[in-house]
């Protein structure tokens, strides 16, 4: 369907990221935002909370992460979209609650500007190094979708797609930016509402009686009910059958954990989403997200004036990883080169699946700062040769 | 009336309606406690007739955070200590709904003490049932931010040293605006405090003693689950309207039931929607009482 327009701000602005987030989430019609304030994500919520009252939205400012992550899980039973939003510290908080948005398949939207970490970190200035965190954070085995925009337009048309994508696969979405990209200020476009496609909340129509909350009969997700409707419904993060009901078994446990896995993960090639560019014939192939993204294209053409024939793979959907995409392009090239603001994160994903068939080279920064394009290119040029 | 010794058994217990019966028999120890504060949680529904399909239930982690589970209501067995924010979640996101927190001392006031509080300061509407044992029953009986002092348990094997919270007067304190105290013996007296508690407004907050006649018991000596059952009542004095600083609870010792607080202060969402709608005029949109579902 298309966007409510009472959330939606049409016209040309010049906004921040952060800003732009949540214009995103109010276009997608998200309507429940709970959060802790942390720098530097704060300006999300802060947007969120003056503009929600106007179009029938709830902003709460809750006591701590571990609670605002909590609220939005129960929130989404309501058939309201829900958002918590987050950097490092707060994002370690949340962990448990995310594990039981997955194993309750709860579809929420969890946004993460990153900062420099460990621990408090370099709260005011860039990080990228949450990106394994956000897939690997909670206990247990568990599939999710991870996406990180490299500019204010994308923080608001990928928040939307972050909010479908929960919608479609019934998971918590991590929307993955940085400090650079949520405290940039660019030119933002946001269309007419009738422009922009949000999934909305499908409910089964099944009688109480015939329904299970957890019945998927041959397909990838359940029919979801909203809490008040006279459904009746259990829910747990125990392992639980059809019926949402307990069960402490071996079978129980390669049934139902094994579908919330596979439903990423056998769809992975519907999910995944990346910018390519002359990466067909080229010796090197960047890989990069976020605000290193921006960093790499000056990088790229660097190396081109000296020669070197580099492509580009600019990672949109991070999580799940375009394996076979890698793969691919693994044979055909010399080697990858994989700069971001941590110490080699996405970079194993991609020696992953290159599997041996070319190197992938790690550009690290350490966080506060974007590389120097110069640092990235020579690494383009040595791996050429 | 006494029944004549013929007659056979009513095929259905009278609150099974208000049960899962397909997920009996429950995980609960012969002579625990918790199962008769469900009864008079399911009798206080009958009661009220409330519509259930309006009344959602929402648990943390524990043996009485296995209630959800068991009540044939939308519910949700969530998080250790997260029972409270995740029904604040329900509660703005369909404000419509009556949502009930069921759950254990540790659960509500170990690890989740941080909700629990700002619960209360802010006045969530939700009916807060807590069955105190005393203890941490389902992980084998470890020390509890209740367990009186000099009590045994696991890990405090030579008696606890720490003083334990007087939960009434905590929630009191913290802005609650319906506080009570009974054990779940007191069987008429509960069902009538839960039935009063369902038709207030507010952050309300009910504390039943209860046995965990397997741990706490055993580890104490304090003999089987019926008789610190019958312990608690004999030695519990009931004084409505008691000073909740009074109410702590020493190691076997006296301690006061009754209904403490019952007063009335707009909730969350009232001083929500009363705020904007003065600051906003006509342009504050509020949450339809169904929810902010946005669909075709
Ligand atoms: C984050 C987390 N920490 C610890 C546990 C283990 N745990 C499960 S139940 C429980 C204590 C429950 O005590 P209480 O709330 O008093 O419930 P009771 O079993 O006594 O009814 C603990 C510590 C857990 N499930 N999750
Ligand atoms: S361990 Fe204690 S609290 Fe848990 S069911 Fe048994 S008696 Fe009840
Ligand atoms: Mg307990």
């Amino acid at each position: 369907m298309k966007a409510d327009p009472a959330g939606v701000l049409t016209g040309v602005h010049y906004l921040d990221g952060d800003f732009a987030c949540g214009e995103g989430a109010m276009a997608a019609g998200c309507r429940f935002v709970a959060g802790y304030p942390i720098t530097p994500s704060t300006e999300v919520v802060e947007r969120i909370s003056r503009r929600f009252p106007m179009m029938g939205g709830t902003f709460i400012q809750m006591e701590d992460e571990l609670a605002s992550m909590a609220a939005v899980t129960g929130g989404v039973w309501t058939g309201t979209k829900c958002m918590t939003v987050t950097s490092g510290p707060g994002f370690s908080l949340m962990m448990e609650n995310i594990g039981l948005a997955a194993m309750m398949e709860t579809p929420c939207v969890v946004v993460n500007v990153q900062r420099g970490g460990p621990s408090t970190g370099l709260p005011t200035m860039v990080g990228q190094g949450d990106m394994m965190q956000a897939r690997w954070g909670s206990h247990g085995d568990y599939e999710l979708i991870a996406l990180s925009p490299q500019s204010p337009q994308e923080a608001f048309d990928l928040t939307i797609v972050a909010f479908n994508l929960a919608e479609v696969w019934r998971v918590p979405v991590m929307f993955m930016m940085d400090e650079c990209v949520g405290h940039m200020t660019e030119k933002v476009v946001i269309p007419p509402s009738d422009e922009i496609d949000i999934v909305p909340r499908v409910l089964s129509d099944k009688a109480p009686g015939d329904y299970l909350p957890y019945e998927v009969n041959g397909r990838p997700v359940p029919e979801f009910v909203r809490v008040g409707d006279g459904y009746r419904f259990h829910t747990t993060g125990l392992t639980h059958d059809e019926r949402g009901y307990p069960v402490m078994s071996v079978e129980c446990q390669e049934d139902s954990v094994h579908r919330i896995i596979n439903k990423i993960r056998l769809n992975a090639n519907d999910i995944v989403r990346y910018d390519e560019e002359n990466v067909d014939g080229a010796d090197v192939v960047v890989v990069a997200y976020g605000i290193t993204a921006r960093v790499t294209r000056m990088a790229i053409d660097m190396a081109r004036t000296e020669g070197v024939k580099v492509g580009f793979l600019r990672l949109i959907v991070v999580w799940p990883f375009p394996e076979d995409r890698i793969r691919e392009i693994a044979s055909s090239t010399k080697a990858f080169v994989v700069p971001e603001i941590n110490y080699g994160q996405m970079v194993l994903e991609v020696e992953r699946c290159a599997a041996g068939k070319a190197p992938a080279i790690l550009v690290p920064h350490g966080g506060g700062g974007v590389h120097d394009p110069a640092v990235i290119c020579q690494a383009i040029v040595e791996a050429a040769k | 009336m006494s029944t004549p010794p013929n007659t056979p058994l009513p095929e259905e217990h009278p609150i099974a309606p208000y049960l899962r019966m397909d997920r009996m028999p429950h995980i609960w120890c012969p002579t625990c406690g918790i199962g008769t504060v469900v009864k008079c949680f399911a009798t206080a529904l009958e009661e009220t007739q409330l519509d259930l399909d309006k009344v959602t239930i929402v648990s943390g982690i524990g043996c009485t955070g296995r209630v959800a589970g068991y009540m044939n209501l939308d519910a949700f067995h969530t998080t250790h200590g997260r029972a409270i924010p995740f029904a604040t979640g329900i509660k703005l996101g369909r404000p419509e709904l009556e949502v009930v927190v069921f759950s254990g001392d540790g659960d509500l006031t170990g690890i989740g003490g941080n909700h629990f509080i700002h619960a209360a300061r802010r006045n969530m509407d939700l009916l807060v049932i807590l069955v105190n044992n005393f203890i941490y029953g389902m992980t084998g009986g470890q020390n509890a931010p209740t367990t009186p002092t000099t009590a045994r348990s696991s890990t405090m094997p030579f008696g606890n040293f720490e003083r334990p919270f007087n939960l009434p007067h905590l929630a009191a304190s913290c802005g609650a605006t319906f506080v009570s105290r009974w054990t779940c013996l007191h069987i008429r007296r509960l069902t009538k405090c839960i039935r009063t508690a369902l038709g207030r407004k507010g952050f309300r907050f009910i504390e039943v003693i209860a046995p965990c006649s397997t741990l706490y018991s055993r580890l104490n000596r304090l003999g089987s689950g019926l008789d610190l059952i019958k312990f608690y009542h004999d030695n519990s004095e009931i004084r409505h309207g008691a000073d909740t600083r009074e109410l702590e609870i020493g190691y076997q010792d006296s301690f006061v039931c009754g209904n403490f607080v019952d007063e009335e202060r707009p909730t969350f969402l009232d001083l929500m929607n009363a705020h904007y709608e003065e600051v906003l005029g006509d342009r504050y949109v509020r949450m339809p009482p169904e929810g902010g579902w946005i669909h075709e």
